[in-house]
């Protein structure tokens, strides 16, 4: 029960482009699940959340602003981000809703009508 | 329990192995550690969390870029003392586990501190930051006496 999101593994694919494996967490509340992804740099136009064959895909790109002078000290990797996680079926994939907020991405993932607990009134 | 996030290789601290001048730094400031205390500094070591930050210089200003994502601006703090910036700061649990279960936890919670070395020195009164995106930038402008000159010939 509640593998909420397995996360696919990228290994397996080839790529041209490299991304960064933001750090993500998941959390699961009643109703659903909340996942929270780092993108520092992404803005809202930024960030692409598709779901094909019941993977979900987020991909952050920042557009970052040129900056005068040289560098003289670097610690941040230039790539953009992504991270991919299989959807547990509970999920209603359509209902996923996705905000960002200071370069944190945050997802609600709410589980499906008919996966909800209920009580059932006795008659 | 503290969780620690995980650090690449490159970056752990036993790859300072191959250099035994920083290994003995390592080792130096571990004992110097005041680790029973419970507060305040902690080494390199024992940081779970350490933003990047990417320094830049132009003629009369450096720039310093720090990733911190998901925080409030309230949390950062910001100082300057004898050449040396030091950006820290606390990202809080927002929730309160009411009915949560953390299924992945790669995400930092708790405090960090990261200092920089300026390579010349900086007017620490016009120091501006500005927090965007969830990247924080530090404008540091030159001490007049650091800023490149033109000198003419006469």
């Amino acid at each position: 029960m509640n593998t909420l999101t397995r996360e696919t593994r990228e290994s397996d694919r080839r790529q041209a482009e490299q991304f960064i494996m933001a750090p993500a967490g998941v959390t699961e509340i009643s109703d659903g699940y909340t996942l929270e992804i780092e993108m520092p740099g992404v803005k809202k136009d930024g960030l692409e959340i598709s779901v094909e064959n019941n993977e979900l895909t987020i991909i952050g790109r920042r557009s970052l602003p040129a900056v005068e002078g040289t560098l003289i000290h670097r610690e941040s990797r230039p790539e953009n981000f992504r991270r991919m996680f299989e959807l547990d079926p509970s999920i209603d994939a359509n209902k996923i809703s996705a905000k960002i907020d200071q370069g944190l991405v945050t997802l609600t993932l709410p589980k499906a009508e008919h996966v909800k607990p209920r009580k059932i009134a006795v008659s | 329990m503290k969780l620690i996030r995980y650090q690449a290789p490159n970056s752990a601290p036993w790859a300072a192995l191959d250099r035994w001048s920083d290994l003995r730094d390592e080792l130096n400031s571990f004992f110097d550690m005041p680790f029973w205390s419970g507060s305040g500094r902690t080494g390199q070591l024992f940081t779970g969390w350490s933003p990047a930050i990417d320094l830049y210089q132009s003629g009369d200003h450096f720039l310093a870029v720090v990733e911190l994502p998901g925080m409030r601006k309230e949390d950062i703090d910001i100082s300057l003392h004898d050449g040396t910036l030091t950006i820290s700061g606390e990202r809080k649990r927002d929730s309160n586990n009411n009915g949560e279960t953390a299924q992945r936890t790669e995400r930092y919670v708790g405090t960090f501190r990261r200092s920089i070395s300026l390579p010349t020195r900086v007017d620490s009164s016009k120091v501006a930051a500005t927090y965007e995106d969830g990247i924080l930038k530090v404008t540091l402008p030159k001490a007049e006496e650091a800023k490149p000159k033109q000198i003419q010939v006469s």
